[in-house]
């Protein structure tokens, strides 16, 4: 798998996202300490570490969840400090989250629908009326919505309300839903996590295809080294909320200094 | 103009004037506050041990209420009518976790929390159709009359409800502390699934809370209708405790005491001193307003803890 | 073997997102619709039409109303009849000061007022919620109730506190709708016509772009709001919008159905009396708003009249009292057994409809 980017022509780019000596803490837990790495334009860029390393707390910090008491995010040329996550959204930032974050309450296909709520503009009084533009707009975002439904293999389930779905789909409804809003940035945690093989493979193929297709960079928390050496561009290793290493999945292989943190007293999925 | 007289000038005017009688309304606040905190701790009790808003508790004041003066009227000795009482509000407590919480055990907060409005309108009725709707005196011997320390009158009886509203909340402490349910309870407050699996029986703890809330009902019952009489508008009264509780936070026990303090001084200085101002009968929302304001700057409460959201 | 869906296939996304994509369901609701504007107006008497079909219509706004905030963005509100008494009141100002004005306009108008102040008491929900905003709610309850008996301007000082409604035509023609000289029934088709378009207006917006917002303020504020949703925004124009209908509900409250306006009408009661609609009916589901609110007023009715049929003599003030547990259980009964209310139980009906006569 490795070898796609070769085969696509896929291009690396400039610098998208720069993160600066964030630090991080809740009231006397320090969460992060001083963290700075960059993500480039159309890359996979992979954060792993063991469990409470902060990299979940590290992607509420891009997303603007979080807000870091010290250092900056710069992400297109843009530093900013603290922002509203719903802004974060709307500059093109889109996210899944480690424990299934979906409306419950709402079919496959509304969820992945809300995905492009920053792209409708339509009045509420023509959404009341249903007619002209309001109608138009939605017709128009299902089309699209269709598309991802399509590329995700999802149509069979697209008006089951999504918590009856089955584990690996609601995390497949997931990822369409943040590709549904069309970001440039795509952070993705643990989007394989409690999965089997064969589900994992499906959700490797649609992230390297999002990758690939639509040029989305796409910055991925997982625990499984398999994927994440096949995977990634360049790793970055957190560790009790510090960085260890940020490199290529060669080199962090090869860093002593990971392997005495995290890989070597790792279980199997190291080697 | 004269408005702005009213609400900036007048009150502070006759605050100046009268500081006696200012400091009288401070002390008959801080006495109903008191009754206000009765409530509000059946709520806190339920609240911390259960996860559930009980909307019902102004209905179990009052069925208490209605349940002790009715044994009373039948000619039983006060002591046995209140003993009586209690048991029944046992019975309500069991019932009601045998019907109504085991049913809908994991169901999200607010379900359970309109679950308790229907059974407000289900106890409002019963006890109603039990004991009857005409207002009932209760008459428990002590005197209503004013005594005079130093110029400032203070009513004996608010006196009274204050000192049991006291030996409460100390017993409801050693209860809490020192006991080995009272642990228990503790440890189902601050984790459900975590004491459960140390072995503690959930369902038989919520009955137990249930029925300690129903006995503070019981006592914040008897103390309302001994001064207002036994009747429909006592359940009314208990909505008052709603914003005692945003003010103090759902979970403190010394919060519902502030909170309630808070709201008794706050409405009677405000009712009679800036009642005029609005044209009267303020206290019917001032408690709330109050509380609204309060929650924009401090939504947790005085006492709550602050809420960390993670994703 | 009647209501089979098999054959129908749908050609286009508008096809299929439309409200009714069953051939049948739209062939029962236009028959719903013909019997509700010819065939009841003709056939059923005035008292059934002013006590039941009144209350009936004008409380199934108010659920729909509720419903869009409770129901769709999850805000817990017990604040409805206040908000109903200012859609009453706005409405009464504003025919008296402007005459001249429309009624169509007077009820719209007065939605809007009303949209107003439920924004401006929605405020708080942006740092609070569930029970915390439930009791928020209340002080606009008890606030606005207060407000409307207090000050004179509001009543334009009458004396006896009991105020009617003054006459109006509808635009164009000279029918009069409201005041004494209005007919039963043509309070009831205009009552009827308000419902049917606001009600249609309420489906179209929870299946576009603004109900899902909503919805997933609902389900997860959280996510929500990473995916790019504004929580203030959205909360706001849930309570905007579902004010709007509260309110209108409220003027039809005051103008069509009593005749008067009186905060009593209003009072907290009201408020649970609607929330009670909407659990019964069905949180989340607008034709559960008309199934509770049918369900609720016709309880009442049931319950004084059957001990009569019976041939039993129960008090006024017991059946009342009855009336209360009765109601408590009920709530208990469906929030236990189907939470989603009568319209998951009619959902669930369909379905075994449509594999009728096979089980599976």
């Amino acid at each position: 798998m490795s070898a796609t980017d070769q085969d696509t022509g896929r291009r690396i780019g400039d610098t998208v996202l720069k993160v600066d000596n964030i630090s991080l803490s809740f009231g006397g837990v320090r969460a992060l300490t001083d963290i700075s790495f960059t993500v480039r334009e159309h890359e996979i860029l992979s954060i792993i570490g063991p469990n409470g390393a902060g990299k979940s707390s590290m992607l509420n910090v891009i997303n603007g969840f979080y807000h870091p008491q010290e250092g900056t995010i710069t992400y297109k040329g843009q530093a900013r400090s603290r922002m509203k996550p719903h802004a974060a959204a709307r500059q093109g930032i889109a996210r899944t989250f480690q424990n299934i974050a979906l409306f419950k309450g709402m079919s496959a296909l509304d969820n992945i629908m809300t995905g492009r709520n920053t792209l409708m503009k339509s009045n509420f009084i023509s959404q009341a009326l249903y007619w002209g533009l309001g109608q138009k707009e939605e017709l128009d975002h299902r089309a699209f919505v269709e598309r991802i439904v399509d590329f995700l293999e999802i149509e069979s389930i697209r008006k089951t309300p999504v918590g009856r779905l089955p584990y690996g789909l609601q995390k497949r409804v997931e990822l369409g839903r943040a590709l549904a809003a069309q970001p440039e940035l795509l952070l993705l945690d643990e989007p394989m996590a409690g999965m089997n093989v064969e589900e994992k493979e499906d959700m490797c193929r649609f992230i390297l295809d999002v990758n690939d297709e639509f040029g989305t960079t796409i910055v991925l928390i997982e625990h499984d080294m398999g994927v994440v050496m096949d995977i990634s561009d360049r790793v970055v290793v957190l560790d009790y909320g510090r960085k260890l290493a940020e490199d290529t999945p060669d080199a962090v292989r090869a860093n002593q200094e990971v392997i005495d943190a995290y890989l070597g007293v790792s279980h199997d999925d190291a080697a | 103009m004269s408005f702005l007289n009213a609400f900036f000038v007048d009150p502070f005017v006759q605050i100046a004037d009268y500081p006696l009688f200012f400091i009288e309304v401070v002390i008959g606040g801080l006495l109903s506050g008191v009754m206000y905190s009765l409530v509000a701790l059946g709520f806190v009790l339920i609240f911390k041990a259960s996860g559930v808003f009980n909307f019902a508790q102004g209905a179990m004041v009052l069925f208490a209420a209605l349940s002790f003066a009715g044994f009373i009227e039948m000619g039983v000795h006060p002591i046995f009518a209140f003993i009586l009482a209690g048991i029944v509000m046992a019975g309500v407590a069991i019932a009601i976790e045998r019907v109504v919480l085991r049913s809908l055990v994991n169901q999200p907060a607010i379900i359970l929390f309109m679950a308790t409005i229907g059974i407000t309108y289900f106890l409002d009725g019963f006890g109603q159709t039990l004991w009857g709707s005409d207002v009932k005196v209760l008459d428990l011997g002590i005197p209503q009359t004013p005594i005079d320390v130093g110029g400032i009158f203070i009513n004996q009886f608010d006196l009274f409800a204050a000192a049991v509203a006291g030996g409460l909340v100390l017993v409801l402490a050693i209860f809490f502390q020192k006991t080995r349910i009272g642990r228990a309870l503790r440890a189902v407050a601050d984790d459900h699934q975590a004491a459960l699996s140390v072995g503690i029986p959930l369902k038989t703890i919520w009955a137990i809370v249930w029925t300690v809330a129903g006995l503070v009902g019981l006592v914040a019952g008897a103390m309302w209708g001994a001064k207002l009489g036994v009747q429909f508008s006592l359940a009314l009264v208990a909505l008052k405790a709603l914003p005692v509780l945003i003010l103090g936070g759902f979970t403190s026990i010394p919060g519902a005491i502030v909170g309630g303090l808070i709201i008794g001084v706050g409405e009677k200085v405000a009712e009679v001193f800036w009642g005029g101002a609005f044209g009267g009968a303020i206290e019917d929302w001032f408690a709330y307003m109050l509380a609204l304001v309060f929650l924009l700057f401090r939504p947790q409460g005085l006492f709550g803890e602050k809420i960390i959201e993670r994703v | 073997m009647l209501y089979r869906e098999a054959g129908q296939f749908k050609t286009s996304y508008a096809k299929d997102w439309a409200i009714f994509p069953i051939a049948q369901d739209r062939i029962v609701v236009l028959g719903f619709l013909a019997i509700a504007f010819i065939a009841i107006p003709v056939l059923s008497s005035e008292y059934f039409l002013a006590t039941i079909l009144m209350p009936f219509l004008v409380m199934s706004m108010a659920a729909i109303g509720l419903n869009l905030l409770t129901g769709y963005a999850g805000q817990l509100s017990l604040g409805t009849g206040g908000f109903m008494a200012t859609g009453a009141f706005a409405a009464y100002k504003l025919s008296t000061m402007f005459p001249g004005m429309p009624i169509e306009a007077v009820f719209l108008l007065s939605g809007v007022v009303a949209a107003f102040v439920g924004i401006l008491f929605g405020i708080p929900s942006l740092r609070i919620k569930g029970f915390y905003l439930a009791v928020a709610t209340l002080a606009a309850q008890f606030f606005l109730l207060w407000l409307f008996n207090k000050v004179g301007w509001f009543t334009n000082y009458s004396t006896s506190g009991v105020i009617s409604a003054p006459p109006r035509t509808i635009l164009f023609t000279d029918i009069y709708v409201t005041g004494p000289e209005a007919s039963v029934t043509a309070k009831y088709l205009f009552a009827l016509t308000l419902v049917a378009i606001l009600a249609l207006a309420a489906k179209n917006l929870v299946r576009s772009s603004i109900g899902r917002r909503w919805m997933a303020i609902r389900d997860m504020d959280i996510a929500a709001e990473i995916i790019g949703i504004k929580p203030l925004q959205t909360k706001l124009s849930a309570f905007a919008i579902s004010s709007f209908y509260c309110g209108v509900a409220g003027a039809m409250w005051a103008f069509l159905y009593t005749g008067s306006v009186e905060p009593l009408a209003f009072d907290i009661n009201r408020s649970f009396q609607v929330l009670f609609m909407i659990i019964i009916g069905g949180l989340g589901s607008i034709l559960g708003s008309f199934l509770g609110a049918g369900f609720i007023i016709a309880l009442p009715i049931l319950l004084t009249n059957a001990p009569h049929l019976l041939g039993l003599n129960i008090p006024v003030d017991v059946i009342s009292h009855v009336e209360y547990m009765i109601f408590g259980a009920l709530i208990i009964f469906f929030l236990i057994v189907e939470p989603h209310g009568l319209a998951r139980l009619w959902q669930i009906l369909k379905e075994k409809l449509r594999l009728w006569p096979f089980p599976h």
